[in-house]
């Protein structure tokens, strides 16, 4: 026996000491004060309910909406109050996955002209993103409103070279549509996808059987992989040729370009953006890449200055410094704050409300005021936000994890 | 010491009078020096000498602001063909190694061929694992930098600028950030390219290193070069007090 050893070992710990218990015990006390809390909160709205006379049930969504929608997906005022709602998240996905496109396409290129070496540039790119960054979005929204309402009337509508056409019923731009060539296209499409598998399976046999005339056959790579190989680089310009001759050879064109035209007292065809839509989206677009420009702009500074250095020591041009080293690095520390600018943009389109573009939180409005169904109506606007937001941000995790796992093995 | 039978009387870089200044402070004052072909010169001096700026100047990752530097017959101006063509000409290592965290091993090594001088990718490849072989890490070639110790990176860094086949190696304190015991595997790189030839400025502390390879070694101190000799005068005979005085404190330990 060691008498210098003054370690106490107890072979049993009580429980009030035992780490082990006291962490799951804290977890459950404070479980246990949140149901108790829910369920006060529950019961008592639930009283208030009935105080007022109304019952918390979903019924009301089967029956008659009654109300106009300006814009959206085919409604009728005859349908259900629950076809109004999907009308309303129609609009705000509509106008929020444009929104974050332009948005991404405007940051980025304002991003990097805040960096650029270019006085003019770089400085035009600053005044853009402290202007828009710091003007409340609500304000800007109306401002946008304003300025579509403000537009000539149809007969002195804004043309810009024959094909963008601006006046007071909004945003008139030309749009893609299968024409008369179309279905002889889709022929196309098929004699590119069995001549891409031909050429794969052409070059796979070709590529195999050059391997089997080496000698060492401990490492020859499978059939499998040279299949692999061919649909890696034979596929996809197989198919692109063959489509693409086909755009040409079809006797009649297989895409018209749709210009909008006057007809009468309006103008016809292409792509009409109202002046709600057009002033949401320009407002929701330029105030969020304001802020994608300065998430750029930080992601790109981030990457340290010796990883520029050693690519220019190397001897790389100034764009290939950018494009081969600088972004690649700065791309993960973009992606998570980015993420939080798109989840702004799609939850700040709710403030459409203020100028009538019929969105999730508009329609949601005006249920409630037919029904009274102030809880439910509200319940069901936000969960939709929310699996909204939860979607794109499970996306972008999953795109953060994806580009962040290449070439960070540590 | 040993002679070295590389060196020619070609020069290869001509300073003249080179300045530069950090805003207000003047870090260059006026350096005029030729290296010759196959030279191989240290340059040490304490920090904030303007050591480390000087050889940066040669390709032109400080801009010098007055005087002319002129590599391989090309001067560095603002003319931004001339900036790339030297560059192509000269290597440089780093302190901090500077390896691009999101390629691997040989992509850091094969980007300057592939891109810069438009190599076949297998070419550029098989260069690669040659470069490799003569560092004797050929086996990390697939890994990324942050798998590899402090020595190895700094080899693979080595490799890098070799592969552009360079006439000039700059190296910038190559030694400083790494481990005592990995210190001797990136001089052994650097000692078997000084014997192959290679025109080299080092800028190191390694002054055992410096006795052994160099030429001449130049002493920086406040933006001069207040002396340079070869290394048995250097070490031995320093004429200036502030040469005695680094010396003297480099040699202690």
């Amino acid at each position: 026996m060691n008498n210098n050893t003054h370690t106490v070992i107890p072979d049993k710990i009580p429980f009030y000491r035992d780490v082990r218990f006291l962490k799951v015990f804290f977890q459950i006390l404070f479980l246990i004060g949140i149901i108790l809390l829910a369920g006060f909160l529950y019961s008592n709205m639930l009283n208030g309910l009935r105080k007022q006379n109304l019952a918390l049930d979903l019924s009301f969504l089967g029956s008659e909406a009654g109300f106009g929608i300006s814009e959206g997906i085919d409604y009728d005022p005859s349908d259900s109050y629950l076809k109004a709602f999907w009308v309303g998240i129609v609009n705000t996905l509509k106008v929020s996955i444009v929104g974050i496109l332009c948005a991404t396409i405007i940051g980025f290129i304002f991003g990097i002209a805040r960096l650029s070496s270019n006085w003019l540039i770089r400085n035009i790119a600053a005044v853009y993103v402290e202007t828009f960054r710091n003007i409340p979005l609500l304000l800007q929204i109306v401002f946008w409103a304003a300025l579509t309402r403000a537009l000539p009337t149809v007969r002195n509508s804004i043309i810009i070279s024959d094909s963008i056409v601006l006046n007071v019923r909004g945003i008139y731009l030309p749009s893609f549509e299968p024409g008369p060539g179309f279905s002889a296209w889709l022929w196309y499409l098929l004699a590119g996808v069995i001549l891409a598998i031909i050429v794969v399976l052409a070059l796979a046999v070709f590529r195999h059987s050059g391997q089997l005339r080496e000698p060492h056959d401990t490492d020859r790579p499978s059939f499998i992989s040279n299949i692999i190989f061919g649909a890696k680089w034979a596929a996809a310009p197989t198919f692109l040729i063959v489509a693409i001759a086909g755009l040409f050879l079809t006797s009649e064109a297989p895409f018209v370009v749709n210009r909008p035209v006057l007809q009468g007292f309006n103008y016809v065809g292409g792509m009409n953006l109202t002046p709600e839509f057009s002033a949401l989206l320009i407002g929701l677009a330029v105030y969020t890449s304001a802020f994608i420009a300065e998430v750029v702009r930080s992601g790109i500074q981030a990457v340290v200055k010796g990883q520029r250095e050693a690519a220019r020591a190397v001897g790389l041009k100034e764009s290939q410094v950018l494009r081969l080293i600088v972004i690649p690095q700065a791309i993960p520390i973009i992606v998570p704050p980015l993420t939080s600018q798109y989840l702004n943009l799609a939850k700040n389109s709710s403030l459409a409300t203020a100028i009538g573009f019929p969105e999730l939180l508009h329609i949601g409005h005006t249920m409630m005021n037919q029904t009274g169904q102030s809880i439910p109506i509200f319940g069901m606007v936000m969960v939709s936000y929310l699996i909204m937001s939860l979607t794109t941000s499970a996306f972008m995790n999953w795109y953060n994890h994806r580009i962040t796992r290449i070439g960070r093995s540590r | 010491m040993t002679e070295n039978e590389n060196i020619t009387n070609d020069p290869i870089i001509i300073c003249e009078d080179v300045h530069k200044w950090f805003d207000d402070f003047h870090v260059l004052k006026g350096i005029t020096t030729t290296f010759k072909k196959g030279e191989r010169a240290v340059i040490c001096g304490p920090s904030g000498s303007g050591k480390s700026t000087f050889i940066r100047t040669i390709n032109r990752l400080e801009e010098h602001q007055r005087g002319t530097i002129i590599v391989d017959g090309i001067e560095l101006s603002n003319d931004l063909r001339n900036i790339n063509l030297i560059r192509q000409e000269v290597g440089m290592v780093f302190q901090q190694f500077n390896l691009f965290p999101h390629l691997t091993n040989i992509k850091n090594i094969t980007l300057g061929p592939i891109q810069v001088r438009k190599m076949s990718k297998r070419a550029a490849e098989e260069a690669a694992l040659a470069l490799l072989e003569r560092m004797d890490i050929a086996d990390q070639a697939y890994k990324y930098p942050a798998e590899i110790s402090g020595g190895q990176q700094q080899r693979v860094a080595i490799a890098r600028a070799l592969a552009m086949e360079p006439k000039i190696m700059l190296f910038d304190e190559p030694t400083s950030a790494l481990d005592p015991e990995m210190i001797s595997e990136v001089l052994d790189v650097m000692r078997e390219l000084a014997h192959s030839g290679m025109t080299m400025l080092v800028v190191t502390h390694e002054m055992g290193f410096a006795r052994e390879v160099a030429d001449r070694i130049m002493f920086f101190d406040e933006g001069v070069v207040i002396e340079e000799a070869a290394p048995a005068d250097f070490f031995d005979n320093p004429q200036h007090e502030r040469t005695k005085l680094f010396i003297s404190q480099t040699l202690q330990h």
